[in-house]
């Protein structure tokens, strides 16, 4: 403990003291220890909202009810929902954040390290109350888990059974992680850059996370203050949503959304940022477009405040409420075209490779494409008014934060393992997941749009007949998609056992930035003297 | 500070302030947004909330002799009991036409159907949302909460009139109640009914 600390205020010469062992994790302040941690908890994560949301498609292969109660099913989407935003894409992309801005502005460590390990370490709890409902009700105590879907809508949490509280308080938990880490990194981004390193010589990746912090401090606690007063309508008397004390239930929505678009950004955005670097690197040119991508940045993190009744044009908002939100929404999709243009534009006449982080952008792109194509849809108030709660909207959000998110996600993986561990992993097994992945990432959403697009509601455990095709496609895609997401894990165990090729510092040919000058793995301290950037 | 790290640490806390500080106002802004909700709806009449109320005075309550006789609108009504409240309700007319700024009179049959008193409370809705702001309801059961007695039905009756500055376009409001278990004792007395 005392090592850490006082490595953590930069006057211990080095960290070979650290203590070894589980102390060892539980106390570090390292930047490169916490990253790794944030990534294991959520692959970890990914698989159990995996396993979760698997069983649900299983149950949905069929019409009728087959293997659980609807209850248990509206328990499953819900928690699966919620861990993989919260527990698996959120940490995943702070364990990004963690492990490469300090890398990549030049700097030996984030500015608050203990901090940070407390934002980490505040991570595994709020999963286990997340999840510990299920597990409760197995002995009798309480009925499950939040049945009301990830998006807490009164009066129907009003009403849950203790899996709303529980689900309450791991928001709450989760929030002030996310806060402390936006905090971090907004400090080391502004206060530690290396001499010279301007916010316009700033890596993209660096800046998508910027964004997505003042927006994490922006949006977390209204979520954090919507949650607590769903706590007390519940316990303590007060009618915020009852409508029968004077409250409005769609007031909720208001507050959750404000939250919950931005979220989407939140989300995305630091995959925005590091998909240039791997784009420009497997081009061997430069980034096309870095002002044009931090402005889209910027743009499109204002404009995601501000669009937020988009997700409920039905509740029976106001004609002119309707077009402004749906105008305003559509806007979106302007500074997103900029960022499509620039990612297309940097492969454009590129010497191209097709190594996994290029497969898997190049698939991003076509993906999020359609993402943002049956977005356009969505935000049509004539059009969602038939395609609300439908499975259109399901395959929709899910080409965003699977091929967007997800996919990102795993294309940063791919990027920077060699970095991390100093292995190359087996570029075989990278190549079959992708395929794998993308086949039947597309074998399990492509139907969903046209279940959608024929009626079939979302968050319903029984279907009528004439659906029964496209689910049981859905479901095969599914768990095809699932296992095949072991071949990831694999790939990755393979690497921190340190099988595999030694990778070179510069991991990749075309690779341009601080991170690449470093060792793979680089040293437990780096940057400790600040490189000077022209 | 031995010089390796570039910033001194002032440089942080100060920064850390104003961060913190965008969370608390985030946070405060959060809360805020009830009242402002509140305030939205009530001035731009978002949400078939119905707030015009009371007598009829200078206070932009349509006067009497103000009756648009150029046409009729129709008004219709229904009800909804809410899980939890073992009561019935239904109109005693399901609809009623009337010219705009006229005053008129209707009444829920409401009956009790649990063996002991039961305390409800009415929240009214009114469709089209852009209507409810000329919706002004002079007398109503919904104004306050209603006790019934063991089996005990009653007629409640509700007295409104539709303000002449109504849309040309809306030719027929529906107005729906629904009627909740009242809160406990600690309800809000804001008078948002």
């Amino acid at each position: 403990m005392n090592t850490a600390t006082t490595t953590a205020n930069g006057h211990a010469p080095h960290g070979e003291h650290h203590p070894a062992g589980l102390l060892r994790w539980l106390t570090t302040t390292n930047h490169k220890d916490i990253g790794t941690m944030y990534l294991t908890f959520a692959l970890v994560m990914f698989f159990v909202g995996g396993a979760m949301i698997l069983a649900v498609r299983a149950e949905l292969f069929q019409p009728g009810m087959q293997l659980m109660q609807p209850e248990f099913f509206n328990q499953l989407i819900g928690v699966h929902a919620l861990v993989m935003i919260f527990a698996a894409l959120m940490p995943a992309a702070t364990g990004f954040a963690n492990w490469q801005i300090p890398l990549m502005i030049g700097a030996p460590d984030m500015a608050l390290p203990r901090l940070n390990n407390w934002g980490f370490w505040l991570l595994p709890p709020a999963a286990l109350l997340l999840t510990m409902p299920f597990v409760l009700a197995l002995f009798g105590i309480g009925d499950g888990a939040i049945a009301t879907g990830w998006t807490f809508y009164a009066p129907l949490s009003v009403q849950g059974g203790i899996g709303v509280d529980f689900a309450i308080f791991a928001v709450h938990i989760l929030g002030i992680s996310s806060i402390l880490g936006s905090i971090n990194i907004i400090v080391t981004i502004f206060n530690m850059r290396a001499p010279g390193m301007t916010m316009m010589k700033l890596p993209l990746f660096c800046w998508g996370w910027l964004i997505t912090a003042f927006l994490l401090i922006a949006t977390i606690p209204v979520l954090a203050g919507a949650v607590t007063m769903l706590l007390t309508d519940r316990h303590f008397g007060t009618h915020f949503f009852t409508a029968a004390g004077g409250g409005d239930p769609i007031l909720f929505q208001h507050l959750f959304w404000f939250f919950g678009h931005p979220e989407v950004y939140i989300l995305l955005l630091p995959v925005w940022g590091l998909m240039p670097h791997v784009l420009a690197t497997f081009s061997r040119k430069p980034v096309y477009g870095y002002k044009a991508q931090v402005y889209g940045f910027v743009a499109i993190g204002i404009l995601s405040v501000v669009v937020w009744a988009h997700h409920f044009f039905t509740a029976g908002l106001p004609v002119p409420a309707l077009l402004y939100f749906m105008y305003s929404t559509m806007s979106i999709s302007l500074p997103l075209a900029v960022l499509f243009f620039c990612w297309i534009a940097t492969m454009w006449r590129g010497a191209m490779s097709f190594e996994t982080p290029m497969l898997f952008a190049t698939g991003f792109i076509v993906l999020f494409g359609i993402a943002g194509l049956t977005g356009l849809v969505l935000a049509d108030v004539a059009a969602d008014a038939q395609y609300h709660h439908s499975y259109f909207v399901v395959a929709h959000f899910h080409y965003a934060l699977f091929a967007g998110g997800i996919m990102g996600v795993m294309t940063g993986v791919y990027y920077w393992l060699p970095k991390w561990t100093g292995r190359m992993y087996s570029e075989t097994l990278g190549k079959w997941h992708f395929w794998l992945t993308v086949l039947s990432f597309n074998l399990t959403f492509m139907p969903q749009f046209f279940l959608g697009l024929a009626g079939m509601p979302r968050r319903i455990p029984d279907y009528a007949l004439q659906f029964a095709e496209f689910n049981a496609i859905s479901t095969v895609g599914a768990f095809i998609l699932g296992i095949s997401q072991l071949l990831f894990a694999w790939n990755i165990v393979q690497c921190v056992c340190g099988r595999g090729a030694p990778a070179e510092s510069r991991a990749w040919e075309g690779a341009e930035g601080l991170e690449w000058e470093l060792s793979s793995p680089p040293p437990h301290h780096s940057w400790e003297i600040q490189p000077r950037v022209k | 500070m031995n010089g390796r790290h570039a910033p001194p640490p002032r440089d942080h806390d100060r920064l850390i302030g104003r961060l913190v500080l965008a969370v608390c106002a985030s946070a405060a802004f959060g809360f805020a947004l009830v009242p402002l909700y509140d305030t939205l709806c009530r001035v731009a009449g978002l949400n078939g909330k119905t707030f015009s109320r009371g007598g009829l005075v200078a206070d932009g309550g349509a006067p009497l002799d103000r009756v648009d006789r150029s046409r009729l609108v129709t008004v219709e009504f229904t009800g909804t009991v809410m899980p939890g409240l073992p009561w019935e309700m239904r109109p005693l007319k399901n609809s009623v036409e009337l010219h705009p700024g006229e005053m008129q009179q209707i009444a829920f049959l409401v009956r009790n159907t649990a063996d002991h008193a039961v305390v409800g409370q009415a929240v009214p809705s009114v469709t089209p949302g852009q209507a409810a702001q000329y919706f002004h309801k002079i007398e109503c059961f919904c104004f306050n909460q209603q006790t019934l007695g063991p089996g005990e039905a009653r007629e409640m009756p509700l007295m409104f009139i539709v303000k002449p500055e109504l849309d040309g376009d809306v030719r027929t409001i529906t107005l729906s109640y629904a009627f909740f278990q009242a809160p406990s004792a600690t309800a809000r007395k804001d008078g948002r009914t």
